[in-house]
């Protein structure tokens, strides 16, 4: 089954809120293997300018894989999660992300193209705050790798 | 503080390696939210025709951006980040070995000034990243403001 081109244009509402813990950014600091002690040290944030400690740069990474879920489990989309490959990615920071935001996160359709037998998928995440301040904007380009 | 000023294109921020093993892969996986069994069951990586157990591009990604949060000081400072996925990182799991402390794959990365921008005081920094010898992330691109 390929990739429902019809998709494009087609915008996933913000679920439910996701609000960012002081022990998820360190925990995904550990995990990605960082040491910048901003990550981890409340008083090394402080000692910056922020209220809590910093998520790591690709942290946001979290927020929109839950928004593009919404789209690959979308029985309508033809997606087969196992065949996902990632291929592109990128992080725009409109401020960084510090424990104690509330964020939520609308997803955007922007492009589906064929590649080959697969096909290429390019979704955009904009987050928020839950007051509407822009926080981040993510792009994902997906290859979906066709079934041999 | 890195002063905007002292940048030349071409210098070179600095380099690193980072090691990653199988059970570096569960925790980000747990981390992170992303279960794909790719990067965490061998079997069925090689059912969807991998080689093996592929590291998450988003590890790798998020891993060598340490690089610059630390070169740069503050982590806020990168205000884009981009990369494309070229090449998976296999992480394999040696007979014998122990998962948990075994070396695992050596992910390398050396970032240089590729672009300084004087009117928004911001340089970018551009990440050449390689993990057995091969390129794994092309165009890996951050910008820092300063």
């Amino acid at each position: 089954m390929g990739i429902n081109p019809d998709l494009v244009g087609r915008i996933y509402p913000a679920g439910e809120s996701y609000q960012v813990g002081r022990e998820k950014i360190r925990e995904f600091a550990a995990a990605t293997k960082a040491a910048n002690p901003a990550h981890y040290d409340v008083q090394a944030a402080r000692k910056l300018g922020y209220s809590d400690v910093v998520a790591p740069p690709t942290f946001a990474i979290i927020i929109a894989q839950r928004a593009d879920a919404q789209l690959i489990s979308d029985p309508a989309s033809g997606i087969d999660f196992s065949r996902v490959v990632h291929a592109d990615q990128r992080f725009t920071h409109h401020r960084p992300i510090v424990a104690g935001d509330e964020l939520l996160a609308e997803l955007y359709v922007d492009q589906v193209r064929e590649m080959g037998a697969g096909a290429m998928i390019t979704t955009r995440a904009e987050i928020t705050t839950a007051a509407g301040e822009k926080i981040a904007t993510t792009v994902s380009s997906l290859l979906v790798r066709a079934e041999d | 503080m890195i002063e905007f000023d002292s940048l030349e294109k071409g210098q070179v921020i600095g380099s690193h390696t980072v090691q990653v093993n199988r059970a570096d892969l569960v925790r980000y996986a747990g981390a992170s939210g992303d279960f794909n069994p790719i990067h965490w069951n061998e079997r069925f990586a090689k059912e969807v025709e991998l080689p093996s157990v592929i590291a998450h591009g988003m590890f790798t990604m998020g891993s060598v951006i340490d690089l610059v949060s630390q070169w740069v000081g503050n982590p806020g400072a990168i205000i884009d980040y981009q990369t494309r996925f070229t090449k998976p990182v296999v992480v394999e799991d040696p007979e014998g070995s122990n998962p948990s402390e075994h070396e695992g794959t050596t992910i390398s990365v050396e970032g240089k000034v590729g672009a300084l921008d004087a009117e928004a005081r911001t340089a970018r920094i551009d990440l050449a990243v390689s993990a057995d010898g091969a390129k794994v992330l092309l165009k890996c691109q951050a910008v820092v403001q300063l």
